[in-house]
């Protein structure tokens, strides 16, 4: 099937050179990062961790979303996501490989990576993150192959492809439970030492997660013959409402907790992060657009008559990823070193180097999400006729 | 069975993943493989069940008793002077009351212990929350209750930093070797490389030799150093006859180093 992403519209190898330099752009970066060091980062001895891992943090959550879309499809027999699933599966395997990427960017010695598999040490959540990110790559990579390859050929997928779905679903969850657990459980941390934390996180990436999915599938919609359908698009974006709606829920209880207990180190970090402490202020306008943007797409998402209007919907979901993204791809990560651990002050803001690896993981991730879709498009392409064009889209593949 | 080349290289390809990451890692798990803390001292060196430490912080007055006890650290043990905050490395520093024990300070407290400076280091706790994490093994405790790193197989995570509470553990975020000052470079030590984590490790070098830590040995007796577990040590004598403090006891992690704040008059003249 893998030939089918070599053939291609110039639209398509268009935007695949265009990532393939902005790919090839961080791999230079980050050779600059290796003979230097990590000291080319915005990172200090108080602030060790930022961008690589807050893009890991929010990109896990990306991945964990595929499970919305198989749930209702596989446990609820909720036939019409059957266009769609294969396009959530993609996006994980895209989403943690890129997690992985992330991973690989911020170690210090990279080339000892090997280290956690050859020491193997339980008691670390990072091992048990490694352990599950790795089980649901390869998960998603043989479900969706295996799907895809089966659905081409017209025949029903292997039945051994069951259970390995089946298991999927809780290995979602664990994934990102498991990467809540390396914030959660820390002493001294009192930003991230809150037992909500898992849940909020899952909240965040299962409306973080199909809003994506949602903007890809009208980008899909828009640009190929495949049609993922409008009612599917519907039913993900009440999934986003749900689930946005629970995660700023969970972070109101974080807000009252740290408030109504008056106890200053729970208070700290959000104060730090959306008011300032002691003159610092850095992330305060990036946590603002954060809460503005989250209260926005509520308004699009929850009536029907808003969310169900494709465009309107399109605003709200990239409201809701800029939201999140803003919360979990910098907040999270940044504010929980803020203050440091004797209460000093020490901020953060990423250098170029670090936004141009950045950047060129994000690229070999999209380019890794495009040759995928390609592949799972055309396949869709030549078994069903296009349902419905667009006015204006092109009809090339 | 009829096997085509696609489906070989898929299966190979499968095998080969599972094989060296699954199978290997399960191999491990069982316990084949050499723990960094395998080591048996020699005969002269100093022992205890679990090393700790007073510091009497009436009895550093000046900052130059401070400076001289960070020189005896972070000279012999080639720490690296970094002159920005950014990159800085440090085993054994100083900072204020508030700053040492968070949420302990008051408005209305006497001015000379709200200014003075109090000894920071790492704590080598009981409970250390910065071996939990380390998804290598490559900091660990000792029997005798010291943290140590090991910097060889350090993968520069930094989840050790994001777990210690105290900020007691440093990271070469660039080659050190440049910054630490030739003349005075101690040859019997090692230096670091970039991208490993390092931090204060109870002298482990010189306890071998029987020697006590270099920050106790320059303390004027401000600091003794002992055996927690040994009732009849000098620093139990201390513990139970003087009132002492820990950095944050709440948080579980059973820091082995205490302080006296008042000046107990028990901790003698000299170590």
């Amino acid at each position: 099937m893998l030939e089918k992403a070599l053939s291609g519209s110039r639209r398509y190898w268009t935007l695949v050179l265009v990532l393939l330099g902005l790919a090839g752009a961080g791999v230079l970066a980050w050779f600059k990062q290796y003979s230097y060091g990590l000291g080319v980062t915005g990172l200090s001895r108080d602030v060790t961790w930022g961008f690589y891992i807050s893009q890991f943090t929010f990109l896990v959550g990306v991945a964990a979303s595929a499970v919305m879309i198989v749930i209702p499809y596989y446990l609820h027999h909720y036939k019409k996501f059957g266009r769609i699933v294969i396009l959530g599966e993609f996006l994980a395997v895209s989403a943690v490989t890129m997690c992985l990427l992330f991973i690989f960017a911020d170690m210090g010695q990279p080339m000892r990576m090997m280290n956690i598999f050859l020491h193997p040490t339980p008691n670390s959540v990072m091992f048990w993150d490694a352990m599950v990110l790795g089980g649901y790559l390869m998960l998603n990579i043989v479900i969706g192959w295996t799907t895809l390859h089966a659905e081409k050929k017209e025949v029903a997928p292997p039945s051994w492809v069951k259970p390995l779905i089946y298991l999927s679903i809780p290995w979602a969850i664990s994934i990102h439970t498991v990467t809540a657990f390396l914030y959660a459980g820390l002493p001294g941390r009192h930003f991230w030492l809150s037992a909500i934390m898992a849940a909020r996180f899952l909240a965040s990436a299962f409306s973080g997660g199909p809003a994506l999915l949602i903007i890809l599938a009208l980008l899909v919609r828009k640009y190929t013959k495949f049609d993922p359908g409008e009612e599917q698009i519907r039913s993900v974006a009440k999934i986003v409402a749900y689930a946005m709606a629970a995660n700023v829920f969970f972070l109101g209880l974080e807000f009252f907790t740290a408030f109504y207990s008056n106890i200053p180190g729970h208070m700290n970090s959000f104060i730090y992060l959306f008011a300032g402490l002691e003159g610092h202020g850095k992330l305060v306008p990036l946590m603002w657009t954060s809460a503005v943007l989250a209260v926005v797409s509520l308004a699009l998402l929850i009536p029907p008559q808003t969310r169900n209007r494709l465009d309107v919907l399109l605003v709200a979901c990239i409201a809701v990823f800029i939201s999140l993204w803003i919360d979990k791809g910098f907040g999270l990560v940044i504010g929980g070193f803020i203050p440091n651990p004797m209460e000093h002050i020490t901020e953060y803001w990423p250098t170029a180097t670090e936004l141009t690896i950045t950047i060129g993981i994000y690229a070999i991730g999209f380019l890794v999400l495009t040759v995928l879709y390609k592949v799972a498009v055309s396949v869709k392409e030549e078994k069903e006729p296009p349902v419905k064009l667009p006015a204006g889209a092109k009809q090339e593949a | 069975m009829k096997i085509n080349r696609r489906d070989f290289i898929r299966m190979a390809g499968i095998t080969a993943v599972a094989g060296l990451t699954g199978a290997g890692t399960i191999a491990r798990l069982k316990g084949n493989s050499l723990e960094a803390a395998d080591y048996t001292p020699p005969a002269e060196a100093l022992k205890a069940k679990h090393w700790g430490m007073v510091i009497d912080v009436s009895k550093i007055a000046t900052p130059e008793d401070y400076q001289r006890m960070m020189d005896a650290c972070h000279i012999p043990h080639n720490v690296p002077g970094f002159d920005n905050p950014k990159d800085e490395i440090k085993w054994i520093w100083a900072d204020t009351y508030e700053h040492t024990f968070p949420g302990m300070e008051h408005p209305y407290m006497n001015p000379e212990f709200k200014e003075k400076n109090f000894l920071v280091l790492c704590n080598h706790c009981e409970k250390p929350a910065c071996v939990r994490v380390c998804p290598t093994k490559a900091t660990f405790k000792r029997a005798d209750g010291i943290v140590v790193m090991d910097y060889h197989r350090c993968i520069g995570c930094r989840f050790c930093m994001a777990a210690c509470p105290f900020g007691a553990r440093s990271f070469n975020w660039r080659d050190p070797r440049p910054f630490i000052n030739e003349a005075a470079m101690n040859r019997e030590y090692p230096t670091r490389t970039k991208g490993v984590v390092e931090k204060c490790t109870f002298c482990v070098e010189r306890l071998e030799k029987g020697e006590i830590p270099l920050c106790v040995e320059k303390s004027n007796g401000a600091i003794v150093f002992g055996d927690l577990e040994d009732p009849d040590s000098e620093i139990r004598n201390i513990l139970a006859s003087t009132y002492t403090i820990r950095r944050k006891p709440e948080l579980g992690t059973g820091p082995s180093i205490y302080y006296v704040i008042g000046g107990g008059g028990h901790v003698r003249e000299s170590a």
